[in-house]
């Protein structure tokens, strides 16, 4: 019995998966579409099966299938047994483990919610507590004292929301999760639903992510039918209910109160902390708010204790990190491995170098809104700590790369651009500073006053620092001095 | 120079907490106070140790103390929102620079509001507003009045070192509103206008459109006069700059001083600060301080008072022989003498009680105490009545009877504490928009809300508004939906047991429970009179009965039927069945039309009552009176005003002196009030206008508009607020002085020389007023009466330990149904009201850019009506009732029922009340205006009378024209 696997994820598809699907069909294998593995540079990436052994192969065109089945190891495009694929065999998978095995509604739909229904939401929480666990989109907060605060403030209705709303350029992990494993993710939320007293949640996914949102509604369908949502779920005598929420296109709502506002049906537009969500969140009601990594990671961790997550990462970054390797890269794709790896090995060790190659002259970490990093300090390990002391941050885990050719001074450009596009425009900093920033920049370009406009640049990054209403533009600065920093000589021609 | 008031950034914690102060080097350290619930921290700011309610922000913890921070997105009466980041501060223990609009202080904070890279991070956003920004400050409308330009100078910006670049500085202004226009040019995206529409108005009108750099406010429509707004002004208030601005200080310049004074429009009783430069009023701005409107305004108040220059102003007195001869101006006293000669002489020869007057609920209680006092004392009897005849004296009548006192039993800020409010025959968004706007600010808080009228009124579904229940009876079924609400609280026991027991006379109850319970007033039984489902009226009951704090608010859809006076004591007994009265959150409540119907309520314009209620029959208080004015008094009641107008068509009444009233226009069945002012042989009429009652008149006396009295109105909520002359008197004498020049020519001597002199006389003679002063006012601002040795600053809920009149009174309320019913040949019902942007007679806004919003009176009809007789929007109709017909033109809406008919009656020229009929209140002689059988029909020409007005309106205007010649 020969089963194909083709991924359905988005970045297959976009690579000719569902062609390879179709032509696979004819050739009257059975057909599983699974999640994908994360190997983004060599999608569609087909796996074909015989009894239990599942062969690889990269990059499958539609005109392969014939030749692949018929071949097997023998083809050009196999890439051998898929784990003995180092890509894959050198990375610890704890939230992703099982993304890419399966059709991504095929796989448990629990693995651990029964027993987490069972303990108290104290020990819940405790348990977080004791795995260290920081939330994932980018903040790097630890986890258990939004729980904590949520099941503390009192309130009829408390409200579980997971942003979804993955905008940094170069990031993937939330969508490869949803279209992957999206029962992991309810799976998280419920169990955090549990543990702070919360009986409604949100997903909140951006609009860009169509495969992913039909994905995860089947999912959330599926759960209800399995009475894994809703009243009394399990028969435990606890409710969870969840929704798709689905976004409208701006890179702000990925803030959690834009995206709350957003979420009210309100303009995606910043609110002032105090309050926290936590405290008053969804409809001023205490809101737990976290990524889907973060959710996603909840599973695990109840299933194999906390103290077997706060044993991977190092010192206060513990567990495993999705890493999502992008841009000028040889081998970009999702790589999750415990805090402390360094962004050498991440960079040439996984990714390989760049594509043209050419030598590495930067990568952006932490995404757009990131710091540009020089090849010498590629020997320092991905902790909070280790990348904060650049002025850099790990974000979301997105790692960009860019070659010799990068034009550091239109890369500041382009970040107070993007932040001209993507500001919601509450605030002074962000709203003017972002266009007056881009303005300032493209005078250095064009050579005028260079070292006036200098300073008026980096007077206007104090000000989008110190004074803007949230990181969108209090980030901006970190791409654009950290290029002028560490490249002067791309300002000053 | 600028007049600005003082602005602490971000509302108080609560209402009434102290305002923040500093401790000396001995009040530090000791221990947080808490002192009416509200707890109180040290917190040091600029190394000044300061005492402030806990959780308020840094930034109104540091102005209360006198320590400026700058800021230009916060004001205190909107939230804190935290966009403009100028009011950045440095908070010890706290990375980076805080937004002290949002950040509430803690016990033990330091703060320092300078520091190098506070001015510094200041500056460069400083430098960032600019750099979007005209640079015309010299030229600019808000020159002198602009909060940017006052930043910048602030932080010292001092050079923009940006190159020109992307800007808004070409946007161009829109100046379709009648009163202000918006330069979006001189924007800075504050929000501070559209989060006032949203949090102090209430209208959702506004917006940001857009994001990052192209934000922009903007309005559903392309321009403001065509969207949603409702030009409350609140926009315009709160902008910084000169973007959202008053066309009058576009015209005029800033203003450089201000009187402080109280709006001369509804029962709501705005208070304002009347902003001038010379004697030119150049804008009135609500007052923050104002205890009835707290910094809140409406069209009418904010800019309709520009009838005070318009040119048919009467500014010189004029007399006549007949009323078809031309006027005559002359000198003042010629017209007084005048007047007093012809009305002695109708006395000697009709007899003494052939003459009256009728009293003004425009006017000042000082001006109407004056007129009162003058048909008491000069004309010899009690012949005075007021227009609260015509609306609210069912609810006088009704609530003396049941509670003992007669007027509205809570303070406006009441609502704020109501779970529930039933809103029964009242539009307040249209008729008290600036309570309105606080009643909706409860009700987005999440207050339950019951509509009780026929027609869909905006409350009913407005932005974050749904009424839970609206009850769209048909007109004229007030009194069985109440007895239907009293019957599903008997016999489900809903009554508030322990309350009825302990502060109501319980025989009266007894029999109140009886009657309840009749089965005849079950909601299954009066369903389809009231045309409401009876599960509906059950629920709405119930939700009034089982709420906290449910409070009834109701207007003249509840006064002027027939049984007006039954309602208000069907309401007031239903009020103690539950046990909603006597404190914060329920009760009561009148909203009263005009701006001092209360008070001339209050100071004795009844032909029956003296000042305070008290009857003029009653020996003790009639001897007080005669001794203190040194004159004999009737001891009989006198006539009414429907009474003067029958006795007036009989031949028996002769002569009447009219202060501020239009009586051909608004009282009901203008022929019938046509033909008795006809009938008359001297009328005085006191007024700004030759209004329409003019047209009948012998004598005029050149009025003074609010702008030119000194004196005090009684607003809705029994609130006694101080009216200030903000410019001189244009008629030259005022309305008291011309008042007391004609008692002293009739031969009673009075010799006020001040309004306060009027003032003291009014305390010293109604209880109710004992302790009211100037001195008083000046002080709190305002008081509501009761106002005595036992209440020294005035009483805001009343009956709050027992009932006025002891224990509360259970009246019966048995349904009679009036006369006026639907029938073959007139089978709608006209129930008339009144809209937004015109007030009553319309005789004041009408004289105002407010006529851009509504030109003429237009005739609602249920699309099933129109159907079936052929009419369609904007068709001309005709609507007869059996004592007369006019013509106007129709709109077709679902906004009314089937079977009911809506108008209003601002414009004299369609003579709404030509169609209304004579028929009242049993108790209290209140028209029934709300309920007319009618026919519709397609038309294509003018009524009749309308002919006949057009005919009298050209008359009078030649006669007009002579006098000046």
């Amino acid at each position: 019995m020969t089963t194909v696997y083709v991924p359905l994820d988005t970045a297959a598809v976009a690579a000719g998966g569902d062609g390879v699907a179709t032509a696979v069909s004819e050739t009257g294998h059975e057909v599983v579409r699974n999640g994908s593995r994360g190997l983004c540079w060599t999608e569609p990436m087909v796996e074909i099966e015989d009894d239990g052994t599942r062969l690889a192969f990269g990059n499958v065109a539609a005109e392969d299938v014939a030749a692949i089945v018929d071949q097997r190891q023998r083809h050009p495009k196999c890439l051998g047994e898929i784990d003995d694929i180092e890509y894959l065999a050198r990375q610890t998978r704890a939230v992703f483990d099982r993304a890419g095995t399966g059709n991504p509604l095929d796989l448990a739909k629990t693995t651990i919610l029964r027993e987490c229904l069972e303990r108290e939401p104290e020990s819940l929480i405790a348990e977080i507590e004791t795995s260290g666990l920081r939330g994932r989109g980018g903040a790097g907060f630890p986890a258990h004292i939004k729980w904590r605060t949520v099941f503390d403030t009192p309130g009829e209705q408390k409200y579980i929301v997971c942003n979804a709303d993955e905008g940094d350029s170069g990031t993937f992990a939330d969508r490869l999760l949803m279209e992957g494993d999206p029962y992991r993710l309810i799976e998280g939320m419920t169990i955090a639903g549990i543990a702070t007293g919360a009986t409604r949640g949100y997903v909140y996914l951006r609009s860009e992510y169509p495969i992913a949102a039909g994905i995860f509604q089947s999912a959330i369908d599926n759960a209800y039918g399995d009475g894994l949502l809703g009243e009394d779920i399990l028969g435990s005598g606890k409710s969870f209910d969840l929704e798709l929420f689905i976004g409208a296109g701006a890179y702000i709502c990925g803030e959690e109160t834009s995206l709350l506002e957003s979420l009210e049906g309100k303009r995606g537009e910043i609110r002032v902390k105090p309050p926290v969500p936590a405290i008053s969140g969804l409809f001023d009601a205490p809101t737990l708010v976290h990524n889907v990594i973060s959710f996603a990671a909840v599973p695990s961790i109840m299933k194999h204790g906390g103290e077997w997550y706060a044993d991977m990462g190092v010192g206060r970054s513990t567990g495993t990190m999705a890493f999502q390797l992008a841009g000028n890269v040889q081998r970009g794709g999702l790589i999750e491995v415990p805090f402390g790896i360094t962004i050498d090995e991440i960079v040439n060790g996984f990714g390989g170098g760049t594509r043209s190659g050419r030598p590495i002259r930067t990568i952006q970490i932490g995404g757009p809104l990131g710091a540009y990093l020089k090849p010498d300090e590629f020997d320092t390990p991905l902790t909070y700590e280790a990348i904060a002391e650049l002025g850099a941050g790990i974000g979301h885990g997105g790692i960009v790369v860019f070659d010799d050719t990068v034009d550091l001074a239109r890369q500041a450009h382009y970040a107070f651009e993007f932040c001209e596009v993507e500001s919601c425009g509450k605030c002074t900093p962000c709203r003017l500073g972002s266009v007056r920033g881009k303005e300032t920049v493209a005078a250095i370009i064009e050579g005028r006053d260079v070292e006036q406009k200098l300073t008026i640049i980096e007077d206007l990054c104090e000000v989008m620092e110190t004074a803007s209403l949230c990181q969108m533009g209090g980030m901006t600065p970190i791409p654009v001095m950290s290029a002028i920093k560490r490249f002067p000589e791309d300002f000053r021609r | 120079m600028t007049i600005s008031v003082p602005d602490f950034g971000t509302p108080p914690v609560v209402r009434y907490a102290e305002p923040a102060r500093r401790l000396d080097a001995n009040g530090h350290g000791a221990s947080p106070a808490v002192s009416n619930g509200v707890e109180y921290v040290d917190v040091t700011i600029d190394g000044a140790s300061i005492r402030v309610a806990a959780g308020t922000s840094i930034m109104r913890a540091a102005r209360e103390a006198g320590l400026d921070i700058p800021k230009l997105c916060a004001t205190d009466n909107l939230k804190a929102f935290g966009s403009c980041r100028v009011c950045l501060v440095e908070v010890e223990g706290r990375r980076g620079l805080i937004a002290s609009c949002t950040e509430p202080v803690h016990e033990g904070m330091v703060v320092r509001t300078q520091t190098e890279q506070v001015a510094r991070v200041r500056r460069g956003v400083m430098e960032l507003y600019i750099s979007d920004h005209p640079l015309d400050c010299l030229t600019c409308p808000a020159n002198g009045d602009c909060e940017l330009e006052d930043v910048a100078g602030a932080v010292g910006l001092r050079d923009v070192r940006y190159e020109t670049g992307a800007n808004h500085l070409d946007a161009v202004t829109d100046a379709s509103n009648p009163y202000f226009q918006f330069d979006p040019s001189k924007c800075i995206v504050c929000s501070r206008c559209v989060r006032a529409c949203d949090e102090v108005q209430g209208t959702f009108a506004l917006t940001i459109d857009g994001r990052g750099f192209g934000s922009n406010v903007a309005t559903s429509e392309d321009t403001f006069f065509d969207s949603e707004c409702v030009s409350c002004g609140a926009c315009v208030q709160a902008c910084p700059t000169a973007t959202l601005i008053e066309k009058s200080v576009v015209d005029h310049g800033v203003p450089d001083r201000s009187v402080d004074t109280t709006c001369a429009y509804c029962g709501v009783g705005c208070s304002f600060r009347a902003e001038v430069k010379g004697d030119v009023v150049v804008r009135m701005v609500p007052h923050k301080d104002g205890k009835a409107n707290h910094g809140h305004s409406c069209v009418k108040g904010r800019f309709a008072w520009g009838y005070a220059n318009h040119r048919e102003r009467i500014t010189t007195p004029m007399i006549r022989e007949t009323i078809d001869d031309p006027w005559r101006e002359v000198g003042w006293e010629e017209a007084i003498n005048y007047a007093a000669k012809r009305l002695k002489g109708l006395q000697e020869k009709y007899g003494r009680t052939s003459i009256g007057g009728i009293t003004s609920s425009r006017c000042t209680n000082e001006e109407v105490w004056v007129v009162q006092k003058m048909v008491r004392a000069a004309f010899g009897n009690n012949n005075v009545d007021t227009c609260a005849r015509v609306c609210h004296s069912p609810t006088g009548y009704g609530l003396r009877q049941t509670y003992g006192t007669s007027a509205g039993t809570q303070d406006f800020d009441s609502v704020a504490d109501a779970d529930v409010m039933v809103v029964i025959g009242a539009n307040p968004t249209e008729g008290h928009p600036v309570f309105a706007s606080q009643m909706k600010r409860r009700l987005r808080e999440g207050a339950k809300l019951v509509v009780c009228d026929p027609r869909r009124i905006d409350l009913v579904r407005t932005p974050h508004i749904e009424a839970s229940h609206h009850l769209a009876l048909q007109p004229g079924t007030n009194v069985p939906l109440m007895n239907a609400f009293a019957h599903v609280v008997v016999t489900e026991d809903l009554v508030d047991h322990d309350f009825v027991k302990e502060r109501c006379d319980t025989e009266s109850f007894r029999d109140w429970l009886e009657f309840a319970r009749d089965p005849a007033n079950a909601p299954e039984n009066v369903a389809d009179v009231l045309g409401v489902p009876a599960e509906d009226l059950r629920a709405a009951a119930r939700l009034y009965a089982t709420a906290r704090n449910s409070a009834i608010y109701y207007g003249l859809g509840v006064t002027e039927h027939s049984q007006g006076s039954t309602m208000v004591m069907a309401m007031a007994n239903l009020a103690m069945a539950t046990g909603n009265i006597g404190r914060p959150g329920v009760g009561v409540n009148p909203l009263r039309g005009q701006n001092n119907v209360q008070g001339s309520c209050d100071v004795g314009s009844f032909p029956h009552e003296f000042s305070g209620y008290r009857p003029v029959k009653d020996d003790a208080v009639r001897a007080e009176f005669a001794a203190h004015w040194n004159v004999d008094l009737d001891p009989e009641p006198g006539y009414r005003i429907p009474n003067m107008l029958d006795e007036a068509c009989a031949g028996n009444y002769k002569g009447l002196y009219i202060q501020g009233e239009d009586i051909a226009q608004s009282d009901p069945n203008t022929q019938h009030v046509e033909a008795a002012l006809g009938s008359m042989e001297c009328v005085v009429v006191q007024d700004l206008f030759l209004n329409e009652t003019a047209k009948f008149a012998h004598v005029f006396l050149p009025g003074s508009s609010f702008l030119e009295k000194d004196g005090t109105f009684v607003n809705a909520e029994r609130r006694i607020n101080r009216v200030r002359a903000v410019m001189p008197s244009k008629a030259g004498l005022r309305e008291w002085q011309a008042t007391q020049a004609l008692a002293n020519a009739m031969g009673y001597a009075m010799n006020y020389t001040s309004v306060e002199e009027i003032l003291a006389e009014i305390a010293e003679l109604t209880p109710i007023f004992a302790g009211v002063t100037f001195d008083l006012l000046d002080r709190e601002g305002s008081v509501q009466w009761p106002c005595n040795d036992r209440a020294p600053t005035g009483t805001p809920v009343m009956h709050e330990e027992e009932f006025v009149r002891g224990k509360g009174l259970f009246v019966l309320t048995e349904y009679q149904p009036t006369p006026e019913r639907a029938n073959r040949k007139f089978p709608l019902l006209l129930t008339t009201g009144r809209i937004l942007t015109q007030y009553n007679v319309g005789a004041q806004t009408r004289r105002t850019d407010n006529i851009e919003w509504l030109d003429e009176d237009v005739l609602e009809i249920h699309p099933a009506d129109a159907e079936t007789r052929g009419v369609r929007t904007d068709d001309w109709v005709s609507v007869t009732s059996r004592i007369g017909e006019i013509t106007l033109r129709a709109m077709v809406t679902t906004r009314v029922a089937p079977g009911v008919v809506y108008t209003t009656f601002h414009h004299p020229q369609t003579g709404t009340n030509v169609v209304t009929t004579e028929l009242s209140d049993w108790a209290t002689n209140c028209p029934e205006y709300k309920v007319t059988a009618v026919e519709v029909r397609p038309a294509n020409h003018r009524s009749e009378w309308q002919d006949r007005f057009a005919e009298r309106a050209r008359d009078q205007a030649e006669a007009l024209a002579a006098a000046g010649s």
